[in-house]
Order: structure tokens, then C-alpha cells, then sequence
């Protein structure tokens, strides 16, 4: 498979462990977008300038209308930016979006009901051509990966809310892009399911070594994940402060109860604060 | 239990009023007949009871009542009537016969099911451009919609002749009105259908860079299949009618709608009502099957929640 062999070559799986070869996946110079509505334009985003790179988390998190889902449909090519520049894998979004750079984890599952979620997951690898023993292959690779290893012959409606996201997730990396895009994935979902899958992204996330952009409202969830928090605001939606990580990469559960994280925590509230402030 | 009790006390009432509605639709009949036999009937002029109401006869002549139920040429035939004129057409006869009510049905619903075959293949053809292209769905779709507004019964006859005049007789004609009848519920239902993924589900195939064609055969025609099977019940009712009003203008020898002509030539008031309850045992035989093709697809989709 000729798409295999190429995002093969590009993801340099010692990157992340070496600190001295940072590499930018993404990066947003000075993006603005202006949706123009019947009630008049709506400034969604406006002079955002961000470098997220690989093997980074990345959550975005802030109020309704602030612009976080925007920006990472931007990165998605689901948006076009009208003004600025944005750059995926050093491609436009919409190339990359063409070289299938990306999966994206939308907010429900959104499993299709007639296909079983062996079937799901295979969905993609399907539209992308690829064999059936590789496909095969793969479905079993992440359906172990979100730990549904022997659901592959269920249907949706025989899964909880918390199995269906996982095996959406687990749709997502299936054709292996190195860059996996979260819209709230977990913000249907109850506060213990929703721990348990932020644990487990974690571990999924130390496998795999992707990059990954996680669009959220949830304070704790921001923390526990992100190796970098961009607290945005709204009207216009823009970045209100970004927030290194000075976590560990390896986090238990209970790291949510350490000083550390409480400091963290403490900023990112401040900050959705002061850019609640103008309104 | 419970339910199939409901179901029979319908049922029951249903035929309570249909024999109650007999006695005064026949009552006059009765009485004419029970006048020249000899008996005394009050009023005894016939000019007399001719403008009286049928309820008055009734109240002045209750040992008539009985005999209104089974007349020969009754105004409305009792259900027992109609049930053994049906058993007759059809248990009894055979399906060769020309007075087999097994046979006509057979001429019509063959008539149907090309009709309908015509008719679903044209709706989702037209329904799949619709959906596509804009300029078909702004083009094709007031037609479709004017189309269904001219009442059948004006148009099947300049159909018929139109097809006569090049040649065309026999089954396609009633097809063709059939067809005409029933693409429009499966055009609709398949609009609908085929519309039916909500915005996220066509951003996840974008997210894949799925092409147009992969969209509609993985994604819109599986989510249209509930919207498809509704149409299609919808549907082949239409083409049976359609199929019985093609009958009906070209004085057709065969079919229900030529049993239903016939007995209303005739005054057979018993063979028009078996003629009608034959169709909708038929139209009632077919719907029940699409359905029973639902579940099998739907099942084997596995949406059988």
C-alpha cells in the first residue's frame, strides 16, 4: 500500500524521545476566519498564531463560541481560514487532508447502525483501498488498542456510549495518520467513563506517539492530557494564553489530586476568567 | 391477548355496521319484490314508498329485514354475500376460468408488479440525481410534483391512447400508469432518504477524502433503506390502483378492474364488491411482503434493534 509505505517514512518514531529534533506538525500564523451569516459576518477566529509538534498534546479549551472546534476543523480542511496562514505536515490542510493525514474523533460516535464495529473501524480502510488481509489486520490491531479486542462482531446498539466512542477512536486509527483530531469526544459521556477513557487515551497516546489536538470544556480533562494547553476566549474567538505542561508524561489517575496539577489547573481557570472578562 | 380482543371488537363492529347499513340501502328492493310476490307491505303503492325515507320502511315492515340480506342484486351486498361470492371466484373455480377471481387477479397484478418495477427504478434514479445535482433537484422535482397532482382517472385514458397509437397495447399501458402512480412516493421517500446522513457523518468522509461514489454507496444508500422500504409500501398500493384504473378505459376483458366494469354493467353488485375486496386482499398480500422484505434487509444490515 503505497499511503502506508509514505506516513511509514514521515513519523521518525524516535522523535519524540529525542528532545533535540523537535519538529513542527502544525502551525497557524496570525489565522483569521470570518463566517458570513444572515444576522451579519461572525469573527469565529481571529489572529490565532500557534506551533503545535509531533508527539504533542494539545487541548483547547474554553466557553461555547470561543473557536476551538473552528480552528481544529480548520486544521481538518472541514473550514477554510480567510485570512493567515496554516500549514499540516508542511502541506495546506487540504492537502493534507488529501494525503489523509489526520483522523478525526467528532463529538458522537457516529457508528454507522447497519455495519458491525469490525465493519466500522474497516470503513476508512475501505474508502482508502486497502487489502482485505490488511485490513483485517489493522482492526485487530486497534480494536486492541482501545481495549475491545473480541467486540469486533458486535453492532453499535450492543455497545455503551463509552465502548461506541472508543471504537470511534479506534475507526480513527485505523489507517494509522499520525495526527488524531478530538472534538469533544468524551463531553457526551458520564464523569467516571470519562476518566477511564482519558486514562486509557493516555496509554494510547504513549504507544502510538501521535500528535494530537483535543478540543474540550472540561478543566481537569485539559490537565490530566495535555502536554500543552491553549486556553482560548470568545467574540472574537482567540488564544487567550497557551500553557506548557510541566507534568510527567506518565500520569495516574491520581496525579489530578498533586500540587503540581492543582497550579495548573488554577492558571487555566484564571484565564478562562479573564477572557470571560470583556463580556 | 388483550390486543387481539381490541382487534375483533373492531373487526366486529366493522361488520355490525355493514349489515345495520344494509337493511335500509335495500330495504326498497325488498319490498318491491315482497309486492309482486303477494305478501302486504305498507305503504302497499310503490309510488308511494318511493318517497318515503328507507328508515320509515324499515320501522313499518321489520319482517322484511331479513331478506335484505340476501337478495340477489342487493343495492350493498351483506359481508356474508361477498365472502361467499369470493370463496366461489376463487376456492371453487378454476384458475383458468374466465369468472376465476385468482385468474384477473393474476392479469392485474402482473400489470402491477412491471409497473412497480418501472416506476421504483425510475423514483430512485431520479431521486439519486435529485440528490446530486442541484439543477436536477430544482428541474426534476416540480415535475414530479405537478405530475402527481392530475387526477389518473384523466390522464390514463389519453395515456392509453397516446400508446395505442404507436403501437403499444396489452400490459405496458397498464404498467405505464402503474409506473406513473408509483415512482413519485419512492422519489420522495429516496430524497429524504438519501439525505438523511446529518452533517458530522458526511464530515467523517471528508476527513477519509472519500469520493462522491463512496459516499453514496457506503453512506447514503444504506441510510436511506428504512426511508426506501415506507416508499416502496406506499408504492405498490399506488400500482395496483393505477394498474385497476388502466383496465377500466379500454373495456379490458381481464383484470379486476374489468370484473369491477363488468359487474357494474351488470348490476352485480356481489362481483363488484368481491372484485374490490380481492384488490385489497391483494394490495394488503403485497404490502405485507415488502415488508416481510424489510425485515430480512434490515435484519441482515443488523439494524434489527
Amino acid at each position: 500500500m503505497n499511503m502506508e509505505t509514505t506516513t511509514q517514512a514521515i513519523r521518525p518514531e524516535a522523535a519524540a524521545s529525542d528532545p533535540a529534533s523537535v519538529e513542527t506538525v502544525i502551525e497557524a500564523r496570525n489565522l483569521d476566519l470570518t463566517f458570513q451569516t444572515n444576522d451579519g459576518p461572525v469573527h469565529a477566529l481571529k489572529d490565532i498564531s500557534l506551533e503545535i509538534n509531533r508527539g504533542d498534546f494539545v487541548s483547547f479549551i474554553g466557553p461555547s463560541g470561543c473557536g476551538k472546534t473552528t480552528f481544529l476543523r480548520c486544521i481538518a480542511a472541514l473550514e477554510t481560514p480567510t485570512g493567515g496562514s496554516l500549514s499540516v505536515n508542511g502541506m495546506t490542510p487540504d492537502e493534507a487532508r488529501r494525503n489523509r493525514a489526520y483522523g478525526y474523533v467528532f463529538q458522537a460516535a457516529g457508528l454507522y447502525p447497519w455495519r458491525s464495529i469490525a465493519k466500522n473501524i474497516k470503513l476508512p480502510l475501505e474508502i482508502m483501498g486497502y487489502s482485505r488481509a490488511e485490513q483485517e489486520k489493522r482492526v485487530n490491531q486497534v480494536l486492541e488498542l482501545v481495549e475491545l479486542s473480541g467486540f469486533g462482531g458486535k453492532f453499535p446498539w450492543q455497545l455503551s456510549g463509552g465502548m461506541q466512542q472508543r471504537a470511534s477512536i479506534a475507526r480513527a486509527l485505523a489507517f494509522d495518520a499520525d495526527i488524531l483530531l478530538m472534538d469533544e469526544p468524551f463531553g457526551a459521556l458520564d464523569e467516571i467513563v470519562r476518566d477511564h477513557l482519558n486514562e486509557q487515551l493516555l496509554k494510547l497516546w504513549a504507544r502510538t506517539n501521535k500528535t494530537i489536538g483535543f478540543v474540550t470544556h472540561s478543566i481537569p480533562e485539559a490537565v490530566y492530557l495535555s502536554t500543552k494547553i491553549v486556553v482560548m476566549s470568545p467574540r472574537p474567538g482567540r488564544i487567550h494564553d497557551v500553557i506548557d505542561s510541566t507534568l510527567p508524561k506518565e500520569r495516574p489517575l491520581d496525579i489530578r489530586d498533586s500540587p503540581e496539577f492543582i497550579e495548573i489547573a488554577h492558571r487555566v481557570r484564571e484565564g478562562l476568567r479573564a477572557g470571560h472578562g470583556d463580556d | 391477548m388483550k390486543s387481539l380482543l381490541a382487534v375483533l371488537t373492531v373487526l366486529a363492529a366493522i361488520i355490525a355496521f355493514w349489515y345495520a347499513a344494509c337493511v335500509p340501502m335495500n330495504i326498497k328492493g325488498v319490498l318491491d319484490q315482497a309486492e309482486r310476490a303477494g305478501a302486504v307491505v305498507t305503504p302497499a303503492a310503490a309510488k308511494e314508498r318511493r318517497y318515503m325515507s328507507e328508515i320509515g320502511l324499515v320501522a313499518k315492515n321489520t319482517f322484511a329485514i331479513g331478506e335484505t340480506w340476501v337478495q340477489e342484486r342487493p343495492r350493498l351486498p351483506a359481508p356474508h354475500q361477498v365472502a361467499v361470492e369470493l370463496w366461489q371466484t376463487t376456492v371453487e373455480k378454476k384458475v383458468t376460468s374466465k369468472r376465476s377471481l385468482i385468474y384477473h387477479a393474476q392479469v392485474t397484478l402482473s400489470a402491477t408488479l412491471l409497473g412497480f418495477a418501472i416506476g421504483t427504478g425510475l423514483g430512485i434514479l431520479l431521486a439519486v440525481g435529485i440528490v446530486h445535482s442541484r439543477v436536477m433537484d430544482m428541474s426534476v422535482m416540480p415535475w414530479a410534483i405537478v405530475s402527481q397532482t392530475i387526477p389518473i382517472i384523466a390522464l390514463a385514458p389519453m395515456i392509453i391512447v397516446v400508446l395505442y397509437s404507436i403501437g403499444v397495447q396489452g400490459i405496458i399501458p397498464k404498467a405505464v400508469i402503474s409506473a406513473y402512480l408509483s415512482f413519485f412516493p419512492v422519489v420522495v421517500g429516496m430524497v429524504k432518504g438519501l439525505r438523511a446522513p446529518d452533517a458530522m457523518q458526511l464530515d467523517l468522509l471528508k476527513t477519509y477524502n472519500a469520493n462522491t461514489n463512496q459516499g453514496f454507496w457506503k453512506l447514503r444508500l444504506p441510510s436511506s433503506m428504512p426511508y426506501l422500504f415506507a416508499s416502496l409500501k406506499i408504492g405498490i398500493a399506488a400500482s395496483l390502483v393505477g394498474a385497476i384504473v388502466g383496465e377500466l378505459p379500454t373495456g379490458a376483458v381481464a383484470g379486476l378492474g374489468a370484473r369491477l366494469l363488468a359487474g357494474s354493467y351488470y348490476g352485480q353488485t356481489v362481483q363488484i364488491w368481491s372484485a374490490l375486496f380481492a384488490a385489497a386482499i391483494l394490495a394488503a398480500l403485497l404490502v405485507a411482503l415488502l415488508g416481510l422484505i424489510e425485515r430480512l434487509v434490515l435484519k441482515r444490515m443488523g439494524v434489527s434493534a
